[in-house]
């Protein structure tokens, strides 16, 4: 239960956090995003024992244990939309303000979605399986932001 | 399992939107001292408490190593002190296999988290994820929950309407339990009409900012009662981990609940979790969560947690009768408090709210985006 604290000439300290780092993308990480950023291609890679092509991608298959991390595969830049919501809310760590849209997008030739940015579309007019291309960024961030978002194929 | 872990005692602070006036430390001295004073337990390296287990999150804290801050208070002074940055339930579930590998007979479970502390919560768990692919597009907890809750109504005929009923009931049960966040009654009208937060999830759709801290002493079977006449004893528990990104996941199809509870029910031998349980308690960050985890536990029907809610599924089975943590648990410690809830329960002591003659609780815990990791605790008087 609540207690019955004095609270007269306490204090509230502000502070904040705020601390630049550096992180290793990993080697095929690295790939992955100098990829987009100089060639405006999306890799992921196969899993020669289960057939699956993960993105992003990775070193291991996470079901065969196979190392896949030299089995590149170039990816279309076209793809579909497999679930979305429309961010209504604004915050610091958004990458847009809101209402904007963020949608699991299934580039053709994978099997796993990723989160990336919907525009061109309103909100209420997306549906599962809605086609999609990559526009991709003027400035590179060496990030999945080197795509800037998605968009419906026209 | 053929040896046995008590729980003896538990205490616990009332949840609150921001104990600003009382610091981290002296919300835990407050569970602290109620555990003593209720068990008499000692920190002697002979008889006594030589290890204690916390729970806490670097972020939520700003602070790294967030439990060097507190090992006076919680009777960790030159003694053990192991931290786990997971759900507490995790910690039970840490206690328990230290008690059954004979390491220690007696230990200190003890947990706290001030979500109110951060400017937001949401820029707290985007930090959750790698800095390369999912937090420059902005993905936390909330947002990646609204993917998961659309792909789960879809399949399991879960609907607006049935979210609203869940959180007009939460709050209904919660006005009964003394230690739950107070928070105003709604109507199903009203949560309705809340602001659309990231779509289909509503702002009275998620668990609201949260501060609380809570504690546990769990000890092994010979001496229990040196602590307790109402040992509640944990017979089985289960964890599973499922992959991190949301694309490799099936998001509605709960194969980490899945595996965490089949691994608990076999601990303790359950055939039929539909007949098993007096009392259970979910782990319902977010409406839709509640018959989604239910069908994950198999009190549900697989696909079917509208079809569940409809034919009374949540009075039925007793689910979340303390509010669940829609009514206000902070992260690290929805899970945790699911267990405190069970072991009130089969104590006796949930007043207003007690189910008679309880004898056996199911408690879950879930960590991570859209339930990444579940836990699954059984535990029986």
């Amino acid at each position: 239960m609540r207690k019955d604290f004095d609270v007269s000439d306490c204090y509230v300290q502000e502070g904040k956090l705020a601390l630049p780092y550096s992180y290793f993308a990993g080697r095929v990480g690295s790939t992955f995003i100098t990829t987009l950023r100089d060639q405006r291609r999306i890799l992921g890679v196969r899993c020669n024992t289960c057939g699956k092509v993960f993105v992003p991608p990775r070193q291991t298959c996470e079901r065969c244990m196979e190392d896949i991390r030299n089995n590149w595969v170039t990816l279309s830049n076209t793809g579909e939309v497999v679930n979305y919501t429309v961010v209504n809310y604004d915050d610091r760590h958004l990458p847009r303000k809101a209402p904007f849209i963020l949608a699991l997008i299934r580039p053709d030739g994978a099997d796993t979605p990723m989160v990336h940015i919907l525009e061109g579309i309103e909100g209420d007019k997306v549906q599962p399986g809605l086609k999609v291309k990559a526009v991709f960024s003027e400035k590179t961030t060496h990030t999945i932001l080197d795509i800037d978002h998605f968009e419906p194929v026209a | 399992m053929n040896r046995k872990v008590a729980i003896c005692a538990v205490a616990q602070i009332k949840n609150e939107p921001d104990i600003w006036y009382q610091r981290f430390q002296g919300m835990l001295f407050d569970c602290f001292e109620s555990i003593v004073q209720q068990t008499g337990v000692g920190f002697d390296m002979e008889k006594g408490i030589r290890n204690v287990i916390t729970i806490s999150d670097d972020v939520f804290d700003a602070r790294t190593i967030s439990d060097n801050g507190m090992t006076d208070v919680v009777g960790a002074h030159f003694l053990g002190e192991e931290k786990i940055a997971q759900d507490g339930l995790n910690a039970l579930g840490y206690a328990m296999a230290c008690i059954l590998s004979g390491h220690d007979d007696l230990i200190l479970v003890i947990g706290h988290c001030k979500e109110s502390q951060a400017e937001s919560r949401n820029m707290c768990t985007n930090l959750a994820f790698d800095p390369f692919y999912c937090r420059p597009v902005g993905l936390d907890f909330l947002n990646a929950s609204a993917f998961q809750a659309r792909a789960y109504m879809a399949r399991s005929g879960v609907t607006e309407a049935h979210l609203a009923k869940i959180v007009v009931r939460s709050r209904q049960n919660a006005a009964k339990n003394p230690y739950a966040r107070e928070n105003p009654p709604v109507t199903e009208q009203e949560v309705m009409a809340s602001p659309m937060l990231a779509d289909p999830i509503r702002q009275l759709h998620q668990y609201p900012v949260t501060d609380w801290a809570a504690a546990m002493l769990v000890c092994c079977e010979e001496r229990a009662r040196e602590f307790t006449d109402t040992p509640v004893w944990i017979t089985g528990f289960g964890s599973c981990m499922d992959s991190y990104f949301l694309g490799d996941r099936d998001l509605a199809g709960n194969f980490a609940l899945k595996n965490a509870a089949e691994r608990a029910y076999a601990r303790a031998g359950i055939t039929d979790p539909k007949t098993a349980f007096d009392v259970v308690e979910l782990n319902d960050a977010s409406a839709y969560q509640l018959p989604m985890w239910a069908e994950g536990v198999g009190i549900a029907d697989e696909a079917g947690g509208g079809a569940w809610i409809d034919a009374g599924g949540m009075d039925r089975y007793h689910v979340n009768l303390s509010g669940g943590m829609l009514a206000g648990n902070p992260v690290m410690l929805g899970g945790l408090a699911r267990a405190m809830e069970a072991v009130l329960q089969l104590q006796g002591k949930a007043e207003g709210r007690q189910v008679e003659g309880a004898k056996r609780a199911l408690a879950h815990g879930t960590t991570g985006p859209a339930g990444q990791h579940h836990a699954v605790i059984i535990l029986e008087n």
